[in-house]
């Protein structure tokens, strides 16, 4: 353990010497990351003006307040790994890893950990402005704040193994492109992100209790909104770590044959 | 053969029939062929490595030849864990290589002359930073390890320039570097000189031979240069198509494959008809290159000396790349 942190250490300060390096794609990323929910935003806010004020239980600023919360928290879940992976074991860079002594997510874990400390403040700001320039309104029980902060880090454990394990498709196929394009239009239904769970029709809405999207994104944006219960709020948690025991098994499962697979057809 | 009733666990490298089949799908070209493909891959099985043996002492340096595509690098994978073998007996320092064990992976490297594990866009310093952790390197050992490295490879300020602002030469020598911070007991050298000039590969050399004597670490190279192995390895295996040629002292190389030795005499002032000695090379200023059959270069030479007036005779092998060309060759037919 006292290894991991001093390898999480000493990743930061190279993740941190690397992000210096890159600031102009910093800066583009983090628009980027801040213009898709600003265009959903804009988007409800029309139709809700058009529909004398609300959607469901929406109100303008209500939409205000969820969508900036799901900024930040997609900004604290997002991981870039099914993007990369592919590019790894194409060019035959994971050989480099697979050299050290190290479990190779470690280096992925620390980076991305590392890289959302150093971006944070800068989403934090971005969305403090907004709720000036929005008018949302947030006012969450003192409960709800408390049970955000693990709720959120769970939901950024969840997609980090899910997607983590996705990645390794890379494995199999050389073609990842498809499986990523098909994930993320699923995650964008079926996690809330284009639009609050509850105005989605409702079969919709069963599917997504079945699928772990909505609990990485939805369950936290609606508990720091004040919109669920405690027993609501409980049963979240519950699919968050039956979900975290799901996405760690299949990762086991996963790499170890996607690695027999690399190391037998020439790493 | 003592060597057969030695315990495998004794030597640092120990192999035994150690195969490595691929199956790959051809692909033809065209229209046609394209749709066929959909439907029916032609599978071909290619044998990288096809049932080679051999042991390596501790602390032996080795060079392993062979022309591209003979297998090398696919059995350096094999040693280092990359790659699961498809058959055949493998230890490294007494551990399985496929099985990946930390304890394994922190005692062997392998550089690869062509990949790199030094982060492209900032100075390598921070890269050996990391490995120090993932190696978990006591810092008093670290500090020591790159002040030894530093010195031995001349990195002086390259350290702290970012990685892409060096040159080919001076990555090189940082990546090698970064690989040997561990201290490995076992260290796989895949092509680490090429496309580098030669001064640098010099340089490279000297530090090997330099590393091996001050840490007793076992060394297994491949190169395409051939003075890369002439002045680092005693012994040398040639693997070719897969299959082990020769394994022994490369001077033992030169009496196997070779047939003929080249005599080069001065006559004093005189032209004389040599030609029942042996095949005229050239001749030039009274300097005859005669090459002869090796079996009887001392009855030659004798006979030469007695019946010519000789002021020179010089005996000499021909060049390890002709033989080694000769060999790859004379397999291919």
């Amino acid at each position: 353990m006292k290894h991991l942190i001093q390898l999480y250490v000493q990743q930061f300060k190279t993740t941190l010497a690397m992000m210096f390096q890159y600031r102009a794609s910093l800066v583009i990323w983090t628009i980027g990351q801040v213009l898709e929910p600003l265009v959903y935003l804009i988007v409800w806010l029309v139709v809700a003006k058009s529909s004398g004020g609300s959607v469901g239980s929406y109100t303008t600023t209500d939409f205000a307040a969820y969508f900036i919360v799901l900024m930040l928290v997609n900004q604290v879940t997002y991981t870039w790994i099914m993007y990369e992976f592919e590019h790894r074991v194409r060019e035959g860079v994971l050989s480099v890893a697979l050299l050290k002594p190290v479990h190779p997510i470690h280096s992925d874990i620390a980076d991305n950990i590392s890289s959302k400390i150093i971006t944070l403040p800068i989403m934090i700001t971005i969305a403090i402005i907004f709720v000036f320039a929005f008018h949302a309104s947030v006012a969450p029980p003192l409960w709800a704040i408390l049970v955000f902060i693990p709720v959120l880090l769970l939901a950024f454990s969840v997609r980090f193994v899910l997607e983590w394990t996705l990645a390794q498709a890379a494995f199999w196929t050389t073609r990842v492109g498809a499986i990523n394009q098909s994930y993320f239009v699923a995650f964008l239904f079926l996690s809330g992100q284009i639009a609050p769970l509850t105005l989605l029709p409702h079969p919709v809405q069963i599917l997504s209790l079945l699928l772990p999207f909505r609990w990485l994104i939805s369950f936290p944006v609606e508990l720091l909104l004040g919109r669920l219960t405690m027993v609501e709020t409980l049963i979240g948690l519950g699919a968050q770590f039956g979900w975290l025991i799901v996405s760690i098994i299949l990762l086991r499962i996963v790499w170890r044959a996607g690695v027999k697979v690399y190391t037998a057809v020439g790493a | 053969m003592s060597k057969e009733k030695h315990n495998p666990m004794a030597y640092a490298i120990h192999v035994r029939d150690l195969s490595k089949f691929y199956v790959v799908s051809q692909q033809e070209t065209g229209t046609k062929a394209a749709f066929q493909n959909l439907v029916h891959r032609r599978k071909t099985e290619v044998r990288a490595v096809d049932g080679i043996s051999f042991d390596i002492e501790p602390g032996e340096i080795v060079g392993f030849l062979g022309p591209n595509g003979a297998g090398k690098t696919t059995t350096l994978k094999m040693l280092s864990g990359l790659l699961h073998p498809t058959s055949g007996e493998l230890s490294v320092l007494g551990y399985v290589p496929s099985k990946r064990e930390a304890v394994f992976l922190r005692q062997i490297t392998l550089v690869m002359g062509q990949r790199n594990q030094l982060v492209w866009d900032i100075p390598a310093e921070l890269t050996f930073e990391l490995n120090q952790v993932i190696y978990r390197i006591p810092r008093d050992s670290y500090r020591s390890m790159v002040t030894e490295l530093t010195e031995l490879l001349d990195l002086g300020s390259l350290l702290k320039k970012p990685v892409r602002n060096l040159s080919l030469g001076e990555r090189m020598k940082c990546e090698i570097a970064a690989a040997l911070l561990h201290r490995p007991g076992v260290v796989f050298l895949d092509e680490p000189t090429i496309g580098l000039d030669v001064t640098m590969q010099q340089r490279i050399r000297t530090f090997i031979a330099e590393y091996n004597q001050r840490s007793g670490a076992t060394v297994l190279l491949t190169s395409h240069y051939m003075a890369d192995v002439a002045a680092l390895c005693k012994r040398v295996l040639v693997i070719h198509h897969g299959k082990l040629l020769f394994d022994g002292e490369l001077s033992g190389l030169l009496q196997q494959f070779t047939s003929h030795k080249t005599i080069i005499i001065q006559l004093d002032n005189c032209k004389a008809n040599l030609s029942n000695y042996g095949e005229v090379k050239s001749y030039e200023d009274g300097r005859y290159t005669l090459r002869v059959p090796k079996a009887e270069t001392a009855r030659v030479t004798e006979r030469l000396l007695a019946e010519l007036p000789v002021i020179d005779l010089l005996v000499e092998e021909p060049p390890i790349e002709e033989v080694i060309a000769r060999v790859f060759a004379q397999e291919e037919k």
